[in-house]
């Protein structure tokens, strides 16, 4: 037994976890592509691909309710990203200098809608906006949606900023900056790109959003997903698969821009 | 320290007035009357937590046990945990394997398993019964040679919703456990062989033990949106069955109950809280 040799013990490489890995990955790819390679079919099926063609992109930007929708759901994102960066940004300058004791409350209550599931989310803000005389619309969808957009941004502006040099803002203050010149010249340069992730993360958490939106949305409020789940209601068709491919392509231009945020960063 | 305190008001502010007090007042709404056309009527009343157990007859008032509510319940639970558990026994060798990777090759394997978590839900979902439908690719690829006669049933069962919560959360489960491993220093493992442990003795006792806040984190960021879970149980279930984020939502769409509709998220809240705090203590008390 003491004559094992020791590759059978490195248990860093074991068989079959590169297979899982593979499997995984795959799983969850192919379902998107499938869809988005259906989008370009030039046939009405989902089920045969008949040859190529723009079609139905056409046709998803020529009708007036998917623009509208679309429109709702990215000037929702922009506002909420913004406002919860913003806020986030505060509660995270606030908190790198706070004292340990007194922080830990304030971490429970900045991550709290993390911990709470979507639906219960969704039906009490249904009850409280409904329940307060503010209505269901594009405002409550606002504040809903920032709301819960807070600790995404606070997450990565968090992380850049503890891991920045204190010495540089003391410099600063040795150099008799006032604090406002050193938070503008030092700190907000240097947190960029943690304000950058925070806020792209934010706004396509945003954009995911359907069970809360399809309980605020009042009519002329709808967002995309709410709308695209209203197609459905005649089943998966090609302008379904246009205009959800359409939404795989914002995601991976936001996962390529703060990948290479994240790339400049280090 | 004034200024902190200004600093944090507002993003403080909007979660408590926003998230917590509407949660808060949800809770009070389930002990109030149903009015007729949704929202409540100010009558204090436990029917909605009676409802949940028994069924009121219409004429004489007499309530008769129903397990109806309870087994949707039981299901969510049963769902969620299954989910939870395929995404562990997913989810480990891939973190492992990936922790494990060359630098440059572990930055592209841990893109590939963020970049779905980016992606839409509804649009994922979508995709996915795209291609269990029975005109979709792998039935049509099994039939096509031969495999089988007729289409498989993969949409619209208890299966395709496993697969849509395990395809939504799967992520979930990989990234905390990659941290996990990441972690880990392997010379802990020859270590433990110089002490004569063999592979089995030295995976429980040295690398279990390190990977616990991951298998924790995990199994919670999947088991807890896994029993809220909506769009799956929605669309891959076909509204045939129902889970209980699906009953929560009817009450305030078709049936308009608001308070049972309240109560049933009241205690998807407390069942979420009592997961959380158990954790939280346990973490505390490893920590001393």
């Amino acid at each position: 037994m003491a004559l094992l040799d020791t590759r059978s013990k490195d248990i860093r490489n074991l068989p079959g976890f590169g297979l899982t890995a593979t499997l995984a990955v795959a799983f969850l790819y192919a379902p998107i592509l499938f869809l988005v390679l259906y989008s370009f079919n030039s046939g009405r099926s989902i089920s045969r691909l008949d040859g190529l063609s723009w079609q139905w992109y056409q046709a998803v930007f020529a009708n007036e309710e998917i623009a509208g929708a679309a429109l709702n759901s990215v000037l929702l994102a922009v506002i909420a990203a913004s406002v919860a960066t913003v806020m986030a940004t505060a509660a995270a300058l606030a908190m790198v200098r706070m004292k340990v004791r007194r922080k830990a409350a304030a971490y429970a209550v900045l991550n709290f809608p993390l911990m709470v599931p979507e639906i219960v989310t969704a039906i009490a803000s249904l009850i409280f906006f409904s329940s307060v005389g503010l209505g269901l619309g594009f405002g409550s969808l606002v504040i809903a949606h920032t709301t819960f957009c807070i600790p995404f941004a606070y997450l990565p502006i968090t992380a850049r900023l503890t891991s920045m040099d204190p010495a540089l803002e003391s410099a600063a203050a040795d150099l008799f900056a006032r604090p406002w010149r050193r938070f503008t010249l030092i700190t907000l340069p240097l947190l960029a790109p943690g304000l950058m992730s925070g806020w792209l993360l934010a706004f396509i958490v945003s954009l995911d959003d359907f069970i809360i939106s399809s309980m605020l949305s009042g009519p002329g409020s709808t967002t995309l997903p709410v709308h695209i789940y209203s197609m459905l209601r005649l089943g998966i068709t090609p302008e379904v698969n246009a205009v959800s491919s359409l939404m795989v392509l914002v995601s991976a231009l936001v996962v390529i821009t703060s990948g290479l945020i994240a790339r400049k960063q280090t | 320290m004034k200024l902190h305190r200004l600093l944090l008001a507002p993003s403080l502010g909007t979660i408590l007035i926003f998230m917590a007090l509407p949660i808060a007042i949800t809770t009070l709404y389930s002990v109030l009357t149903p009015a007729q056309y949704g929202g409540v009527i100010w009558k204090p009343s436990a029917e909605a937590y009676i409802r949940l157990l028994f069924e009121r007859d219409i004429f004489d008032d007499t309530l008769t046990f129903n397990t109806d509510y309870l087994q949707i319940l039981g299901r969510s639970v049963l769902q969620a945990g299954v989910a939870t558990l395929l995404c562990l026994i997913i989810g480990l060798p891939t973190a492992w394997f990936i922790a494990t990777r060359p630098p440059g090759q572990k930055s592209l394997w841990l893109m590939l398993v963020t970049v779905p978590y980016w992606v839409n839900l509804l649009v994922r979902t979508i995709a996915l019964l795209l291609i269990l439908r029975d005109e979709g690719p792998i039935n049509r690829a099994l039939q096509s040679i031969g495999l089988t006669d007729g289409p498989l049933p993969l949409a619209y069962n208890n299966f395709a919703i496993g697969l849509g919560l395990v395809s939504s959360f799967l992520p979930f489960m990989i990234l905390p456990l990659y941290a996990a491993i990441e972690r880990f220093d392997f010379s802990l493992l020859e270590a433990a062989y110089d002490l004569h442990a063999n592979r089995r003795k030295a995976f429980f006792a040295v690398v279990l033990p390190i990977l616990r806040p991951g298998l924790i984190a995990g199994g919670l960021l999947v088991f807890i949106p896994g029993i809220g879970s909506y769009l799956a149980p929605d669309i891959l279930g076909g509204g045939k069955t129902l889970m209980l984020g699906n009953l929560i939502g009817m009450q305030f769409q078709g049936s308009r109950n608001w308070p049972f509709g309240a109560a049933l998220s009241t205690i998807l809240m407390a069942v979420t809280l009592i997961a959380l705090f158990i954790v939280a203590r346990r973490a505390a008390r490893e920590e001393t």
